[in-house]
């Protein structure tokens, strides 16, 4: 079963650069996988392509089961600044017009389930760069996703932060049985979170390692220092290391 | 906020009012003084006491003056913002619009408004004088609306806009919930600028319109001044002075009142 398939996705930028060549990959439903490469090398034009957000230029990006509804979380938190969290929250469903009432009661829920129950009229400004981002997770949640696709969410965070909105990434992804496709230049947050790591060269981006994890070693109380998690990690740096890319 | 954080607010704005209000008293003191020492002539500069004089004695002619120029300048305000925001919009709809009509935007704006209001007085006609006042005015008015809120409406976040591409928003959805919102700031600083060349649109376009057919202040500037009322003249002035302040104090406390819980300009005051 493939949920979304990408095959033989070129993309070239108006400045001429080159930004992806010959991107191959697919991703089953219900599986979360990493995107892995260094800065530039084309994992962000991968996911807005995903997000039909950018045209190939040549190549085709298919979705064998049907067009998922997807959810969409940005490096960075890209909220209204006019919004309080809830009417954040709430874009999606506004946008497809849906009632209000029940609009508000989603919304509502969502940020409840990012830990932001009681939060719902704070303004961002309002809120610290974490709240924030949990903020955005629950806007791409509100609208019930199949697909969530998250482009460097946590990158401007600090690390405990990071690590608890990657704990609650997970616990999100097991209950609601999300597909996710997370790009990220951290090595360790691939290694501890996804099931697969795709490994990208740069310019023109490609993929050049396709890395299962064994996910259930990795996955306790002290997931991100298990042996399972470190032997990811060197499995992963050793093949960014063979794509030629500086880790 | 708390009742004590107000105050305290209050009384570090307090040297705000205070100050300027002791400086002007200070400089009106000097000046009546220096009138009475001298013994300058009323027709050369009047005293501050004649001036109070002369606004009291022609209280009612000034403020119906008043009341005309005032009614010009708000039309023409509202008829700019009203312009200058519909052709922003269609500047952000379509890259061709802007490209084709920016050009004569910035024509209009650079060519000197003297210069054309006797064209615009001949072609409205006499007989419809204020309409002609109006235009001139909204003519002077107009750029910076049209300035700030299309630089507002282009200063949408972009992954904001593309993710309400990826919810399906449509045009007018992602203009009101999203564009017009964060132009905001934008049209309100150009609508501060404005308001002030409103008024001075509607004061050079009673110059032009001369006499006989205008009502308003800068007529009756004109007429003291060929009488050699400079008291007069010196309070007709001081009324326009004092609309042009209420006008940018009351878009101030529009501005304040839409911005101050999220916009940075308006929340720097609060702290």
């Amino acid at each position: 079963m493939t949920l979304l398939s990408l095959s033989a996705v070129a993309k070239r930028f108006s400045n001429g650069t080159q930004a992806l060549r010959d991107l191959s990959f697919t991703v089953a439903p219900g599986e979360f996988v990493s995107l892995l490469g260094p800065s530039g090398c084309g994992k962000s034009t991968a996911l807005r392509l995903a997000a039909n957000l950018l045209a190939p230029d040549s190549g085709a990006i298919t979705f064998p089961t049907g067009k998922p509804e997807i959810g969409f979380v940005f490096q960075e938190p890209t909220l209204m600044p006019w919004a309080d969290a809830l009417a954040n929250a709430r874009l999606p469903l506004d946008l497809q017009n849906a009632p209000r009432g029940q609009a508000t009661d989603r919304a509502a829920s969502a940020l409840a389930r990012v830990g932001l129950a009681g939060f719902e009229r704070a303004l961002p400004r309002e809120l610290s760069g974490g709240m924030r981002m949990r903020v955005s997770l629950a806007r791409a949640l509100v609208a019930r996703p199949k697909l969530l696709l998250l482009d460097e969410p946590f990158a401007a965070l600090d690390e405990i932060t990071r690590a608890q909105l990657g704990d609650d990434l997970l616990r999100l992804w097991r209950e609601d049985g999300l597909t996710i496709l997370f790009v990220t230049h951290s090595v360790s947050e691939s290694a501890f979170l996804s099931q697969r790591v795709l490994v990208m060269t740069p310019r023109p981006g490609t993929i050049t390692a396709d890395i299962a994890l064994d996910t259930d070693l990795a996955r306790t109380r002290d997931g991100r220092l298990s042996p399972a998690t470190i032997e990811a990690q060197r499995a992963i740096s050793a093949a960014l290391n063979g794509a030629g890319a500086l880790v | 906020m708390t009742q004590s954080d107000q105050n305290k607010v209050s009384m570090r704005r307090a040297p705000d009012i205070l100050f300027p209000l002791v400086l002007a008293a200070l400089l009106l003191g000097a000046w009546e003084g220096a009138i009475h020492y001298w013994q300058v002539p009323h027709y050369v500069l009047p005293a501050p006491s004649a001036i109070a004089h002369a606004l009291c004695a022609n209280f009612g002619s000034l403020m119906e003056s008043l009341g005309s120029t005032l009614a010009v300048t708000l039309q023409a305000f509202a008829a700019s913002t009203i312009l200058g925001v519909a052709t922003a919009i269609a500047f952000t709809q379509s890259r061709l619009i802007e490209r084709t009509l920016y050009p004569y935007a910035v024509i209009l704006q650079v060519t000197p408004v003297v210069a054309i209001a006797p064209l615009i007085l001949i072609w409205v006609g006499f007989e419809r004088i204020n309409l002609a006042l109006v235009i001139v005015a909204t003519i002077v008015a107009f750029f910076p609306i049209l300035a700030g809120a299309t630089l507002g409406l282009k200063s949408a976040d972009f992954n904001l806009l593309d993710l309400a591409r990826l919810h399906g928003a449509s045009r007018l959805q992602i203009l009101w919930r999203i564009r017009l919102p964060t132009a905001l700031p934008y049209l309100l600083s150009g609508m501060k600028t404005a308001g002030g060349l409103a008024l001075i649109g509607a004061v050079v376009a009673e110059f032009v319109a001369g006499s006989g057919t205008a009502t308003g202040l800068a007529w009756r500037i004109v007429e003291s001044g060929n009488r050699l009322e400079i008291a007069t003249l010196f309070a007709a002035l001081a009324l326009l002075a004092f609309t042009g302040v209420m006008i940018f104090a009351a878009l101030s406390l529009l501005e304040w009142t839409l911005l101050r819980r999220w916009h940075e300009s308006a929340l720097g005051e609060a702290t």
